[in-house]
Formats: structure tokens, sequence, C-alpha cells
């Protein structure tokens, strides 16, 4: 190995290491701990109680659908920016990168606003009977907001750089389109699709400021997990409030693996291809 | 172009495909994201621009405001400071436990707001670690403006480093061993060798922390305590009047938050046209990826 012959590691490092422990490490240690106290039973009892669950299940059940609808709209969306040439396509590339920039409390009462009752959207769905607002319809509606430009800014690179030659070998070869997209351009953008699902997935269980506005919070109906850690703290439910927010820790954390571990293999795919 | 049978058209690229993708595209996307957009500027001004400019004008929205510009001022410069630190010592060293490093910078990027904000407590609320001991010493960290630029530094730690750890390993070491080997000192080599490299990139990644800073919401709410006129950001002002019924002060306040959003937007896309961002990175690549792949 070659001698470092650069300065600096000391202070940066340094700076580094003091600035994780404090922000990062010494927070989250200090809710581990919290939970830890608590002792299997009480964790336990907390965990598993019926709100508790049924937050779990709306929670992950909006985020899978918000997901879902968020791999074809996305997927799709990719596809029109990459392939075609349209009047307004840079605004809307540009407008992919709402979601982010939007502050989330501002996404929650502009979506509510929408899709309330008397809302532009809201109204004319009222009509044919679907209600957005309060049900756990609105929850996914702001999952998908603010995940929407995951799938689309991990698909957008690998669609474009996609070799044209695969794509006509295949059709010399008599291919129709939908059989060259499903069995030649889809493998090719799995592994970049997987990576961007994990983390819209990832972002719609912690999500809470654009969700908390939309959803009508009933317990055990529209309660996120998130607003349930909430809940419990303004309680001064403290412990509740500790072992709740550790399950969101853990599932962050599962999360963050998984995404790594499919980001990983996909830029190895792409290294490959 | 004398090709012999026609080419075909490329995949998916009959008229009919073409236009009806297109059509499902702009029909979604202006319902889902550009409607809510326009809703927000709609509500702000419906009761005329003089009653927004009162809105506005009110002390507790003023006092929000000035809240929210003064965390950002305060948590965007440290988490640029640590962001470039970071960088620095990733990219031009090799030390032990350099990844398992990268991947507790990227946790908060993970991690629900709310979560950051509870963990926040248990250091220094007083049932934290730390809070009686603060109480005894008087002083206030929670409930208080140190609580909320902690918790928005927590969120945004990720944003800086992201951005400069992918450049950086891309960029190498030569450059700056060349320069310190001709005499230049560490930070000599560093303002004018890897700066000029980096400052586009570094600015997107100030421009990004800047808007999350500015618009946290979840993380903020935990420890802000959320004391009208004192405690209050701009995101958690809007939550009140909200809740008040003050539909239209609270998409007033909102308005300037969105001015914000499509502000960050445009400087995103102005600095990736100069190669920063996705522009300048290899798809996929979140810094842990790009050092794996790099060292693996």
């Amino acid at each position: 190995m070659r001698r470092r012959i650069l300065p600096g590691l000391p202070l940066s490092l340094g700076i580094t290491l003091f600035y994780v422990a404090l922000i990062v490490a010494l927070p989250l240690g200090a809710l581990i701990f919290k939970a830890a106290s608590l002792g299997p039973e009480e964790y336990w009892r907390i965990i598993s109680s019926s709100r508790a669950i049924a937050s779990y299940r709306v929670t992950a059940l909006s985020a899978l659908a918000a997901t879902a609808f968020g791999l074809v709209f996305g997927l799709a969306l990719a596809w029109v920016l990459v392939r075609y040439e349209f009047p307004g396509k840079r605004l809307i590339d540009a407008l992919v990168d709402l979601p982010f920039a939007l502050p989330t409390a501002v996404a929650g009462i502009a979506l509510t606003s929408l899709f309330a009752q008397n809302g532009w959207l809201g109204s004319i769905l009222a009509s044919v009977g679907i209600q957005v607002v309060y049900t756990p319809l609105g929850i996914m509606v702001a999952m998908f907001f603010t995940s929407l430009p995951f799938v689309v800014r991990t698909v957008q690179p690998v669609l474009e750089d996609l070799d044209p030659a695969l794509e006509e070998a295949a059709q010399s070869l008599g291919g129709s389109d939908g059989t060259i997209f499903l069995r030649v351009i889809l493998p090719l953008l799995t592994p970049a699709l997987l990576a961007g699902l994990s983390l819209s997935f990832a972002r719609s269980l912690g999500e809470f400021g654009a969700v908390i506005f939309i959803a009508g919070n009933r317990p055990s109906s529209t309660e996120i997990t998130a607003l349930l850690a909430f809940i419990r703290l303004e309680e001064f439910n403290y412990s509740a409030a500790a072992a709740i927010a550790s399950v969101l820790l853990f599932t962050a954390f599962v999360m963050l693996a998984v995404t790594n571990y499919l980001q990983a293999r996909a830029l190895r795919y792409m290294a490959r291809a | 172009m004398a090709q012999h049978p026609a080419k075909p058209p490329r995949v998916g690229d009959t008229p009919a495909i073409r236009w009806t993708l297109i059509a499902f595209v702009v029909f979604f996307g202006s319902l889902l994201v550009l409607a809510p957009l326009l809703v927000i500027f709609t509500q702000a001004f419906a009761l005329g621009i003089g009653h927004f400019a009162e809105t506005i004008a009110l002390p507790d929205t003023r006092h929000a405001i000035f809240l929210t510009v003064l965390t950002a001022l305060i948590a965007v410069p440290l988490n640029t400071i640590f962001g470039i630190a970071a960088a620095w010592a990733i990219t031009k060293f090799e030390f032990w436990g350099r990844r398992f490093l990268l991947i507790v910078i990227e946790i908060p990027f993970s991690i629900s707001p709310v979560v950051a904000g509870v963990a926040y407590l248990f250091v220094y609320g007083l049932q934290g670690l730390f809070g009686p001991a603060l109480q005894s010493a008087e002083i206030q960290i929670l409930f208080a403006l140190p609580g909320i630029v902690l918790a928005s530094m927590f969120v945004t730690a990720p944003f800086v480093a992201r951005e400069l750890i992918p450049l950086m390993q891309a960029q190498g070491r030569d450059l700056e061993e060349a320069a310190t080997s001709l005499g230049a000192s560490g930070w000599r080599t560093f303002l004018t060798v890897t700066l000029p490299n980096i400052r586009w990139a570094l600015l997107y990644g100030v421009v990004l922390c800047n808007a999350r800073v500015m618009g946290e919401f979840g993380a903020v709410s935990v420890v802000s305590g959320k004391i009208r006129g004192q405690t209050n950001t701009l995101p958690l002002h809007i939550e009140l009047l909200y809740h008040d019924y003050n539909t239209v002060g609270a998409f007033a306040a909102a308005s300037i938050l969105a001015v914000l959003a499509l502000v960050t937007i445009v400087a995103k896309l102005a600095l990736e046209r100069r190669g920063a961002g996705r522009a300048g990175r290899p798809a996929l690549a979140s810094p842990t990826v790009a050092i794996q792949e790099k060292t693996s």
C-alpha cells in the first residue's frame, strides 16, 4: 500500500466522528437504550397491542399500494421522458423533483385540499362515490406523492444507457414490441427498478408530514405507526413512544440493508451489461 | 440513408403507444403533482393579494419565518463543514471501518423523521440521558432553538456528504498528492485544488440540505414543543393555522415554502447542467455503493 502523503486525516476524521457520534449515534443509542430498558414482556405488550398492529397494517399496506402504483407510473414516466419528444417534456422532467423539494407539510395540506369533498378532485370523485381524504386511499395518495421521484430517477439513467442494438437484434429476430419489452428491456431494467421500489417503499413507511393531514388519523383504521409514536409522546407515555419508535427504527435498518444490497446489485449488473 | 429493408421504429415508438403513454403520464402527473402545486397558490390568494400580504405580516407568521431562516443559517453551514470533512476523510484515506462510517452517515436518510425527534427526546428531554443534568444547569435544549437545530441537522446529515463522496471518489487523489508534494499546505491544497473541482456538487448538496432544513416537519414537530410565536417554525406554523381553520393563512405561509421549492428545483437544474447531482455520477450511486464498487 502507498504511503499516505495527504494531510488532514486527523482533523477531517475527527470532525466526522464527533458529528456522527453527537448528531446520529447518540440519539439513536438513547432511543434503543430506552426501548431496551422496558423489559421484554412490557416491550412486547406495547408493540403487539391491537392499536399498534392496526397501525403497522395500514402503514405497510398503504406503502405497498403506493409503491405498486409508483412502479407503473414511475416506469411509464421514465419511459416517456427517455424515449419520446413532445412539448412540455422538460417541464414534466423538472416537476418530477417537486415531491422532494416541497416540504411534506405543504404537500399534506395541498393534497388534502385537492381531494377534500369540496376540492377540485375530491368533488369529482365524490360524485362517483369515492372518498379519498380520511381514508387509507388518502394515505396512499400522500405516500405516492412523496415517493414518486425514487422510481423515476433510478430507472431513467438506466433506460438512457440501454444499448439500442439489443432491441434491434430482438426486432430482427421477429419479436413483437410487447415480447421485446417483456423479455429484453424489462429484465435489463429490473435491478434498477427494484432499487427504486425499495427506496420508495422505505420512504413511504416513514412518511409523516404529508400523511397526517390527509389521513384523518382514526385509531385502528387510518392511524399510521409514526403518528402513533407521536401520540404516545403527547400523552407523556414515553415507554410506549420509545417502543413503537424502535419498531420503525428497526424497519428502517432492514430497509436500508435491502436497499443497499439492491443498489449494489443493480450497479454491478450495469457494469457488466 | 439507403437502408435496405426500412428499419423498424424503436420498440414502443408507434404513434398509438406513444400517445397513450404520454397521455397517461400527463394525466396523472397533472392531477397528482401539478394540481397540488396550483392549489397552494390558488388558496393562498383566494381572498386577494391584500389579505395574503396581511397574513404574511402577522407577528406569529413573521416569527415563524425568522425562526426557519435562523435554523437554516445555523444548521446548513454546520452540515456543510461536516459533509466536506466526511468526504475528505472517506475519499482521500483508507482506514478501518470506512464503509461502516458511510452506512452510519446514510442512516438518517432512511429513518422516519418522527423517530429522529423521539430519539432526541431521550437524550435531552427530562426522561432522557442528559435531561436532569441539563435542567439543574438551566440549559434549555428541547422546546427551544438548539433542539430544532439539532433535529434538523440529524435529518439532513447525509445531504452534503452524499453529493461529494461519489464525486471525490471518482476524482481520486492524484491532484491533491501532486499539490502537497510540491509543498502546498493541506488548506491551500483543499482551497485551490479540491474545492474548484467540487464546487458545483457542493453547492448542489447545500441547496438540497437548505430546502430540507427549511421544510422539515416531523422531527422538528416532536422537539420544538410548538409554542406559538416562539418555537414554531414555518412548517409547524402552517399546521397550526390549518388546524385553526385558517385555510387561507395556512396556504399563504405554505406558498412561501412552495416558492422555495420551485427555486430549489431551478437551482438544481442549473447545477445539474454544470455536472452536479445525478449528471455527475453513475446512475444509482449512493455513496456507500460507490465506495463498495471502488474497493471491492
